[in-house]
């Protein structure tokens, strides 16, 4: 490990322009003669639109235009698309209804597009907004998906027979269906995975310009992808050829997937700054967000875990009815399906899994990924049912996981449920994280707390989940209507330094400084040397972007490949310059050295000999020293981990406190340590917001009732603990770092384990089930209706 | 529409805006410093906070109108010559940012937290005293630990 | 946010003559309830009177036994000054318990009081403690105050110049607060003083501020927490939504009450 290399803690020299209020984010973004857009949302969840009436709005002070859904079909644009098709059980594709820029005919979610006003002024914009009168006949409602297949719901799409989007399955049904019924002990449980809403903090904002001399369109917007945003974009929507599209995500302030779908907002800032030949900004609002960012989760599941009299895990049986909201968002049908049924096998050996899922339409905004997307849903869901099992059975929640994990000396593993797990050992986390939660203190903790009338509990959970997407081969047979590979450019510039062009992008990872990381321990050169360069597709040659937790497992091995390619091409050039043959050549820390001699050359001096190649084999080799590379993975990524929650509840309040969390992770190989546990911290404080303070909440009508932070309850400073998190590492093989995803993990692992607390401490009170978020109210009604005597008042 | 002048960051600034114009629309539109975000509607983020004559607070609840005359320091103001103040030091050195979006806010509140209550924070007085800063990335762990060796590195 | 005209006078009486001119006018004190409510459209003013101004609303005094302190006092400096902490210790840490830190810089004790949310701290406060508003025209007993949700008894163009606290033997505030807003989803302040012992509650009522009549006669005769453990308000008039439902309030409100009598000492 060099002082700068992969493995060390360098701070990040993405720092200084954020804390010194130098980032650039899109709303910072000015251009000359920019207009400005404010669109006309729907106030009624579900309503036949009868009438627009742009005539008062347009003649408002500084309105450009107001553009509505009949200029969307006059001027033939496409509908949103979906990335991923979903085959139904019976074989037939999936219900595909399209989803208008801004709405034809009728809208189908509170805050669904009806017209776009582009004024001089932001405010002027918004004033006119208001002119905008839309006349409507209201049609009936439906918002919960368990209601949306019911006899005589509301119907939402011509395309989508009672409202359902597909009907899926994975796993042998009826192996699954014998393993429960010969089971001497069946735990089932009945979930609500809640609706959440993303809020990373940065909202989401476009500004889009088109040059009508070259014809070149060119948006920046906050997206974690601006390939597939150019790509989506472009060909389904614009009919805007990529060479003439260009996609710039600049400091974007956080994603957790709500910044991967290619949004209306942005196809119609893009088609309106063409019409215009002006560019046009737009920037949402918090309260916009909340009903125009994508959700996330909302499931309701029935899930069964047999075990035999030993306490091993028979048979897993899942039936889930998934919400997809009103229109189906890039990737809402993956999420459901191939990213959390496939993870139904945990870190256990259970030899039998089977999972249906049916995805329905509702009037609520649509639903597509957020932060483990799928996975969180997964493993809530098994992990829930564990610790349900232990309690039950009266065994210690510990070891019924060792009992069931698959062995360390089991790899590669293939699971009932498609996966291959790549390393690991399962039992060796536990360990560790028993040993920092101090478990054996917590009899005398409990104790304590009681004695200050409070009911302290602790709860574990074992997340594993399937991070660098993908195989491309394998998500194309699963539907994925792209590739899953990322890309690389390294460029040594003449004088030595170089410059890497990545596909992934940072919204708060860390590239800049971890993918320079990789390059300086892979090419021996200073860390200081090497600049990344992501997030513009007109500088980057292309990429799939960041979610996933990919860019490292997936985007750094494409650096690594590039940086191969270098070292191969340096070999011949340092063979020519050091007459000798290519095959003495060694390279190591950033030399080139004849083998078993003291000849040798820097890499930078190889640079400069391609670029100013007066002594070069011209004959043979072109010069320059510049690579590229696609990194397409042969597996995904397994990373894992053990978590511990100690919690203390008020009895008489319901207000509960976490006291302790202990997170122990492994995600292979390390890059840098501080960005590691940095995005474990971040993501152990989502989960903790899921379980405990977090949930989207329509009424009867489609109105969302925490449509803002005064009832949306993101977690604050003093609502988390701090937390003692820990590594193991056991390299994945499946690429050239060894690495896992680490982005994920923390919001993953976390929420079962708070939950799994919480019903610890609640058990003397006879409370055996509670739904999230378990907050003060719901744990007080829980112990209310508790059946234990103590709880009577 | 009113001419509005103050002094923000040591410059003397003046500009005609509407009187709807809130501080932060100030800032970030008509001078130009776009490091005082704006991440919600409700003023509970922070992501705006920026200190008028020596109190911290949310600029987007406050007119600009009504900071007539005032002096007005934001994170752009806060590095002295080239150097970074030490709690901007100390959020680099302690991982306590990754999007950067909520950053100035941070950074903001607790140069008035120290100013407020002094060198030595300890853990729950920090997190209390970050309620009007929402942080989505961080988990707020590196957050506290930031302040509190920011604290003390303003001694 | 619509657009409006500003106004910043230099006294409370001409604040008084624009208000009575602009009858759609409305005062900014703090502005930390209006300026959002404004931002969100919900509220559009044709007239702001910024009372930043007018010099003499700021300020805290004791005379006799009686704190005073000026309409436009930002609750951070309610909540650190030494002559609050002596007089009336429990408002002084109800001040400090509002909004966050930014909020109670600017946030004033007399737009608090003047826009009576049926989740502010202040109004327990001046109901237990029997406070006095004091305004451009007149003396009100808060009592006769408070008339319901978000309503009081300030005539349009009447402005609140100070808040008069006679002190207590014993009081304290306990709030058991919603986790999103902040606000008090029940907060209740128990005083005790020559007149007897008062129970404000905040947070819970659909017409505001109220009083537990029940629980000053118990504590009347009894000043400890175990004589109001027993006592249930009926959950009927209560609020409900998704993060306390009326039942869930009522029980708050005694366990709410137990704690601050036991923290009055």
């Amino acid at each position: 490990m060099t002082e700068k290399g992969i493995g060390a803690a360098v701070l990040r020299r993405e720092d200084r322009r954020f804390v010194t209020g130098k980032g650039q984010y899109v709303d910072d973004l000015n251009r000359a003669g920019q207009a400005h857009a404010c669109f006309v949302r729907s106030a009624q969840a579900h309503a036949e639109i009868r009438k627009v009436d742009v005539s008062r709005a347009k003649s408002a002070p500084g309105v450009i235009t107001v553009l509505t859904g009949e200029d969307v079909a006059a001027d033939k644009l496409g509908s949103l698309p979906c990335g991923w098709g979903i085959t139904n059980k019976d074989g037939t594709a999936m219900a595909e209804p399209g989803w208008p820029v801004l709405a034809q005919g009728r809208v189908r979610y509170v805050g669904e597009a009806i017209a776009m006003v582009i004024a001089t002024t932001r405010q002027g914009a918004r004033d006119a907004a208001e002119l905008v009168e839309v006349d409507t006949s209201p049609l009936p409602v439906v918002v919960q998906a368990t209601d949306a297949g019911k006899k005589g719901a509301p119907q939402l799409h011509e395309a989508a027979a009672n409202n359902q989007c597909f009907d899926w399955e994975i796993g042998d049904r009826a192996a699954t269906d014998a393993a429960i019924k010969a089971s001497a002990k069946v735990v089932s449980l009945d979930i609500v995975n809640q609706r959440l809403v993303p809020n990373a903090m940065e909202p989401r904002a476009a500004l889009a310009e088109f040059d009508t001399n070259s014809g070149l369109l060119t948006l920046h917007c906050a997206c974690q992808a601006p390939h597939a945003m150019r790509l989506l974009l472009g060909a389904f929507v614009l009919n805007q050829a990529e060479h003439k599209f260009r996609v710039v995500a600049p400091d974007v302030g956080g994603g957790f997937g709500s910044k991967i779908p290619p949004y209306a907002e942005y196809a119609a800032l893009c088609w309106a700054a063409r019409r215009l030949g002006q560019p046009v900004k737009w920037t949402s609002s918090r309260s916009e967000a909340f009903l125009t960012d994508a959700h996330g989760r909302d499931h309701v599941t029935r899930a069964e875990l047999g075990l035999d009299k030993d306490g091993r895990f028979t048979a897993l049986r899942v039936s889930t009815v998934a919400n997809l909201g009103a229109y189906l968002s890039a990737f809402g049908p993956l999420i459901p399906t191939y990213l959390y049924a496939t993870l139904f096998a945990g870190q256990y050996t259970t030899p039998a899994i089977h999972a249906e899922v049916r995805a329905m339409f509702t009037n609520t905004t649509p639903v597509d990924a957020y932060r483990g997307a799928g996975r969180p849903e997964a493993t809530y869901m098994l992990e829930r049912l564990v610790e349900t099992a232990a309690r039950e059975l009266g065994m210690d929640p510990a070891e019924l996981r060792r009992r069931n994990f698959v062995a360390a000396d089991a790899f590669p593993y293939q699971t009932p449920v498609a996966l291959l797990y790549d390393s690991g050992d399962y039992a060796g986390a536990l360990d560790k994280a028993l040993e920092l939660a101090d478990v054996k203190g917590f009899a005398k903790r409990r104790a304590e707390a009681a004695k200050r009338g409070m009911a302290r509990g602790i709860g574990y959970s074992t997340p594993i989940e399937a991070t660098g997407a993908a195989p491309s081969a394998i998500a194309g047979q699963l539907g994925a209507r792209a590739g899953l590979y990322e890309s690389a450019e390294v460029r040594f510039n003449p004088t030595g330094s170089v410059t890497v062009f990545s596909g992934s992008h940072s919204h708060g990872q860390g590239h800049a400084t971890t993918f320079a990381q990789i390059v300086a321990s892979t090419l021996g050169v200073p860390y200081e040397n090497v600049e990344v360069v992501e997030g513009d597709t007109a500088r980057t040659q292309f990429g799939m972007g960041t979610y996933g937790s990919r860019s490292t497992s997936v985007g750094g091995s494409a650096i690594v490949k590039a940086c191969d390619k270098i070292i191969a091409k340096g070999k011949k050039i340092a063979a020519h310059l050091l007459e000798a043959s290519e095959g003495d050549i060694e390279f190591e820390n950033g030399n080139f050295t004849v083998s078993g001699t003291d000849r040798t050359k820097n890499i930078a001096e190889i640079a400069f000999a391609a670029y100013v190649p007066h002594n070069y084999p011209l004959e043979t080799l072109e010069p320059g020293l510049n690579e590229q590379a696609f990194f397409d993975p042969a597996n995904f990524n397994f990373p894992y981990g053990a978590y511990i929650c100690e919690v203390e509840v008020d009895p008489e309040t319901g207000f509960t406190r976490i006291e302790r969390f202990t997170a122990i992770d492994d995600v292979g190989n390390v890059i840098n340590p501080l960005i590691v546990h940095g995005q474990v911290q971040g993501g152990v404080a989502q989960g903790i917001g899921q379980a405990m303070f977090e949930q989207g909440v329509y009424d009867e009508s489609g109105q969302l009732l925490t449509g803002s932070l005064m009832d949306y309850c993101l977690p604050r400073a003093d609502d988390v603990p701090s937390i003692d998190s820990g590594l193991t590492v056991t390299p994945c093989p499946f690429n050239p770092l060894g690495v896992k995803g680490c982005g994920e993990m923390g919001t993953i692992g976390s929420t079962p384990a708070v939950i799994n607390a919480i019903l610890d401490a609640l058990k003397d009170y006879g409370v055996s089930d509670i739904q999230m978020p378990a907050t003060p109210l719901r744990v007080w009604q829980a112990i209310r209706n508790g059946s234990a005597p103590q709880a009577a008042e | 529409m009113p001419t509005v002048s103050m002094t923000v960051n040591g410059k003397e600034v003046s500009a005609e805006v509407e009187t709807r114009t809130l501080l932060v629309q100030f800032l970030r539109d008509h001078i130009g410093l776009t490091g005082t975000h704006v991440g919600c509607d409700t003023s509970q983020c922070g992501a705006c906070v920026v200190h008028v004559d020596g109190k911290a607070l949310k600029s987007c609840t406050r007119l600009a109108v009504q900071c007539e005359g005032a002096s007005v320091t934001t994170i752009e103001g806060l590095a002295a010559n080239g150097a970074l103040h030490p709690m901007q030091q100390a959020f680099h050195e302690n991982h306590g940012l990754q999007c950067g979006f909520c950053t100035p806010g941070m950074i903001m509140s607790a140069v008035d937290m120290v100013e407020r209550l002094g060198n030595k924070l300890d853990e729950k007085t920090i997190r209390q005293e970050l309620e009007g800063n929402i942080c989505r990335c961080t988990g707020y762990h590196n957050i506290v630990k930031s302040i509190a060796a920011g604290a003390e590195a303003m001694k | 946010m619509y657009p409006f005209n500003y106004h910043q006078p230099k006294s409370a009486e001409e604040a008084a003559h624009i208000l009575a001119a602009n009858p759609e006018a409305k005062i900014l004190a703090g502005g930390q309830t209006l300026l959002p409510t404004m931002k969100q459209r919900l509220a559009g003013p044709s007239d702001l009177v910024d009372l930043g101004a007018v010099g003499d609303l700021a300020g805290i005094s004791e005379k006799g036994g009686t704190l005073r302190i000026g309409a436009m006092t930002p609750h951070a400096e309610v909540a650190k000054s030494p002559v609050v902490a002596k007089a009336i210790p429990a408002l002084a840490a109800l001040a400090g318990g509002i909004g966050d830190p930014h909020v109670r810089s600017v946030g004033t004790i007399g737009g608090s009081v003047a826009n009576n949310d049926p989740a502010a701290d202040y109004p327990a406060a001046c109901i237990a403690l029997g406070a006095t508003i004091h305004t451009t025209n007149r003396d009100i007993a808060a009592d006769d105050f408070f008339t319901g949700l978000f309503q009081t008894a300030l005539a349009d163009d009447e402005i609140i110049t100070a808040i008069s606290f006679p002190a207590a033997k014993k009081a304290a505030y306990t709030k058991f607060r919603n986790p999103a807003s902040r606000y008090a989803i029940v907060g209740v302040f128990v005083a005790q003083a020559a007149g007897g012992v008062r129970v404000a509650v905040t947070g819970a009522g659909e017409n505001g501020v109220f009083r537990v009549g029940e629980m000053e006669t118990a504590l009347d005769k009894n000043f400890s927490a175990d004589a109001v453990a027993g006592i249930a308000v009926p959950a009927d008039g209560l609020n409900s939504d998704i993060h306390a439902n009326a039942e869930y309030r009522a029980h708050l409100i005694t366990v709410m009450a137990k704690r601050a009598v036991a923290a009055a000492g």
